[in-house]
């Protein structure tokens, strides 16, 4: 299990005691979540759908690299990887 | 020489550009498609003259109307010009955090600017254009997002350059946005040569977007959804202000090649993969030049004072 530092959106803070990082621990994307929710439990809802995948509207960042195009929640993490939850947004 | 019909005719067959100087690995070639080189400056030209050609075609669109549309600039200028030239009244929903320059273009075509507040950001303007659209049905509403000729014209144009002047390709990076570009320009390459890799850049969403209420106030494009772009895309990453500046000031510094910061972010990206393969021929897309952002004063001074300043506005 390694110490990996997840960044909050400014709309998920408020349910996260305030904090724009937190430390949580895990050695993947799916375990550092799960630590989150742990920490956190209002956040559930706000990350997760009812089968457990990470919802819709949601983007998980591990160094700036979308987890969907890498495993996943299965994405493997370590000491010194930055997480980031941020919101999809429109573009264009 | 050709003497052309009208402004609308010089849209599209925009030039690659080699830009393999700017390549960290020297077995990697990076080109740059120019669609700056549109004649509304930007590669949303295409996107405009594909929806209202097909709105027209199908009828819902004719002499006189109005439309609106949400836009951060690009999308607005050309459907500005397309409108000059077709005698269509605009009205863009433009939200407040864009530069001068973007407002201002839009005035030189004759478009007519409602205000969305910063704080919401392009999902703000995607909802006020939306709401102002259920309100007055006369207007007619493209809604770039979710319309299928925004893919349709990079499938049908942007795509079939790129495979023609670039038959090497490996792989394709652009900007998000819409994902028109990259849903059109994708398909099109993995129907005809699968083996290309397809690689989305986006700029960092959150602080930008203080007024989102929820993550349900979220957005994912239609257009992305409706073109499989979860399957499509083998690759998306967030390329910062301060990166993006600086592959945008290098490109200027080392090419010549004067793009907006969106460009940058795409050949940022563009180096990432070069990093990381061991041969290849990449097409990044440059979306539009550098001259709408110059009140940023982002290419000259500090980097960092530039890349502040860039984070204030909306540049995708």
């Amino acid at each position: 299990m390694s110490q990996i530092s997840v960044r909050l959106p400014t709309v998920l803070r408020p349910a996260a005691g305030g904090n724009t990082t937190v430390d949580v621990d895990g050695s993947s994307v799916g375990q550092v979540v799960n630590s989150l929710i742990a920490e956190y439990p209002s956040l559930e809802s706000n990350l997760v759908d009812d089968e457990g995948a990470i919802r819709k509207f949601v983007n998980v960042y591990v160094n700036d690299e979308d987890i969907r195009y890498l495993q996943k929640l299965e994405t493997p993490v370590s000491e010194g990887d930055e997480v980031a939850i941020l919101p999809a947004v429109a573009g264009g | 020489m050709v003497v052309y019909n009208s402004v609308l005719d010089l849209i599209g067959k925009t030039p690659i550009v080699d830009v393999s100087q700017l390549s960290p690995n020297p077995n990697v070639r990076i080109l740059a498609k120019l669609e700056s080189a549109n004649p509304a400056g930007s590669v949303k030209d295409r996107v405009a003259a594909s929806m209202i050609a097909a709105a027209e075609e199908e009828g819902s669109l004719t002499p006189g109307r109005t439309l609106i549309e949400p836009s951060s600039g690009n999308t607005g200028i050309a459907l500005a010009m397309i409108c000059r030239v077709r005698g269509y009244h605009l009205k863009i929903v433009l939200p407040d955090n864009v530069t001068e320059e973007r407002r201002a273009a839009l005035e030189a075509f004759g478009a007519e600017i409602i205000r969305s507040p910063a704080a919401e950001g392009s999902n703000g303007a995607v909802r006020m254009a939306q709401q102002l659209a259920d309100d007055n049905p006369d207007w007619v509403f493209l809604y770039q997002y979710g319309n299928n000729a925004n893919p349709q014209a990079h499938f049908d144009s942007t795509g079939p350059e790129i495979l023609a002047d670039v038959p090497e390709i490996t792989h394709f990076v652009a900007g998000l946005g819409t994902s028109g570009t990259l849903m059109g320009v994708g398909t099109y390459l993995k129907e005809n040569k699968p083996e290309v890799q397809v690689y989305a850049v986006e700029p960092p969403s959150g602080e930008q977007v203080e007024g989102l209420r929820s993550l349900d106030d979220g957005y994912v494009p239609p257009v992305f959804e409706k073109w499989g772009g979860a399957d499509l895309l083998d690759g998306k990453r967030i390329v910062r202000p301060l990166e993006s500046l600086e592959w945008a000031r290098r490109l200027v510094n080392e090419t010549g090649i004067f793009a907006g910061p969106s460009a940058g972010a795409a050949l940022a990206g563009a180096a990432k993969v070069a990093a990381q393969i061991d041969s290849g021929t990449i097409v990044f897309v440059v979306s539009d030049g550098g001259w709408k952002y110059l009140s940023t004063g982002a290419y000259t001074g500090e980097l960092g004072d530039g890349a502040d300043s860039l984070s204030d506005v909306i540049y995708f």
